[in-house]
């Protein structure tokens, strides 16, 4: 059986072998994608993402576990930050899933951002295709230690869950746009810390003076991971929110706005290549970036230049 | 993009002193590599089921617990059963100089002591890697 074949009915090792293809941009990647792209569209994903230890790994894990309880089978991609300098990255999601370990319902894959900001890795959006494919009815991603503006795992999951914790700034920070605004769940992870109520209070406040046209007001939730504390209202929550998403039209929304954006980096990175091939190569691209270097040629009229040689 | 190095740094049996192998995981990490960290206790089990599905090219194993000879070789026997003998084995850690030729036959590629400089293993690693 081919790779695919295989992925399909959940083999493991094909899923992992799946991932690292599509991971390195292989070019049997584009085939495996192709293949697997109409049997996608049945697992929810769900994006948690946070700052650097407001504890997203525990919690996922603890969540896992709470799903195992009712019989979802979970695939799980964990995102850790690329040095910027070696290209090397230490992926330590693992650590904290430990008690995961040897369930054959759950799958778990830890990816280096590899330079790409927002979040995720550039492949993320096309892993989740393949644990989606591979039958998983929940696919988690993690998403590395995010500020305040990586907000690209909204675009990837149907449900983004945003963690909190007591102490990270006051009513200030939670007013300003950016990763409060994704939220669908917002938790406030470690609340039997001192301030917790304050921070729970602050959120509060800041969803209330918001409008929810569609109809969804992100509940805020506390969690003790750690301790297995407020899991289960948080896995009500998350299926809470995937009927919702069910109904109106809301799931069809999601998906047609996700075809948008990833047909149009599709056609980014193909027009690319394309240029590439026919009008740019390696020497006149290192050419005119000399140009541009020395303030011969501006970026925008040697952009120009290029396109005019194909059109020609 | 090309294709990194990936490694599995895991802990297997009992002792629960990781810096060795934090420092490994770290020194890897600077030589470029992505570098998966599982954590202390793990059974060989746990290591080959993790390796599998992070599709990993080289595990590295720090032991100073004595069990050795039991974990290591088991490690290599499930990796065959799974079909993960491609993937290269390392070592780390209080091992007998007469445990390491059993522990080359059972499939253990390199052994390495206290004080191995990491441009050694790092060098090993990548002369023997799989390639893809």
């Amino acid at each position: 059986m081919d790779l695919v074949t295989r992925l399909l009915v959940s083999d493991r090792r094909a899923l992992a072998q799946a991932i690292s293809l599509v991971e390195a941009g292989d070019p049997g990647s584009r085939v495996i994608l192709r293949q697997v792209y109409p049997h996608t569209g049945q697992a929810q994903i769900v994006g948690v993402t946070g700052a650097p230890g407001t504890g997203k790994s525990t919690l996922v894990s603890a969540l896992v576990r709470e799903f195992r309880q009712r019989d979802r089978s979970v695939a799980i991609v964990a995102v850790d930050p690329s040095s910027p300098f070696t290209g090397g990255a230490l992926l330590g999601d693992r650590i904290r899933m430990q008690d995961l370990a040897g369930d054959p319902g759950v799958f778990i894959r830890s990816m280096a951002s590899r330079g790409h900001l927002g979040g995720l890795a550039q492949a993320t959006s096309d892993v989740l295709k393949l644990m989606d494919a591979a039958g998983f009815s929940l696919v988690i991603v993690e998403t590395v230690g995010a500020g305040q503006s990586e907000v690209e795992v909204a675009g990837a999951a149907h449900t983004t869950i945003v963690l909190d914790v007591p102490g990270m700034g006051d009513d200030i920070q939670a007013i300003k746009a950016g990763i409060l605004e994704i939220a669908d769940i917002l938790v406030v992870n470690k609340a039997d810390l001192p301030g917790a109520d304050r921070r729970i209070a602050q959120l509060e406040a800041m969803l209330h003076m918001g409008e929810y046209p569609d109809g969804w007001r992100p509940p805020v939730l506390r969690t003790v991971a750690v301790r297995d504390q407020g899991l289960s209202i948080l896995a009500d929550t998350i299926e809470k929110h995937w009927t919702f998403l069910r109904t109106g039209g809301r799931l069809e929304a999601f998906y047609r706005r996700q075809a948008e954006q990833e047909f149009d980096a599709a056609l980014r990175d193909e027009a690319m290549r394309v240029l590439r091939e026919r009008v740019l190569d390696p020497e006149r691209h290192t050419a005119l970036v000399e140009r541009i270097c020395g303030r011969e040629l501006d970026p925008y009229s040697a952009a120009s230049k290029v396109l005019a040689g194909m059109r020609g | 993009m090309e294709r990194k190095i990936r490694v599995l740094v895991a802990k297997p049996g009992l002792d629960g002193h990781d810096r060795g192998a934090k420092v490994v995981a770290r020194s890897l990490r600077d030589a470029g590599m992505e570098v998966v960290y599982t954590g202390l206790q793990q059974t060989p089990e746990m290591i080959v089921e993790a390796a599998l599905q992070e599709d990993v090219d080289v595990i590295g194993l720090s032991i100073l617990s004595g069990a050795h000879m039991t974990l290591l070789p088991r490690i290599c026997d499930l990796l065959r059963q799974q079909g993960g003998e491609d993937i290269l084995v390392v070592a780390g850690g209080i091992i007998p100089d007469e445990d390491v030729e059993p522990l080359q036959e059972a499939g253990v590629a390199a052994i390495y002591g206290p004080g191995t400089p990491s441009s050694e293993y790092v060098a090993f690693i990548r002369e023997h890697v799989r390639q893809a």
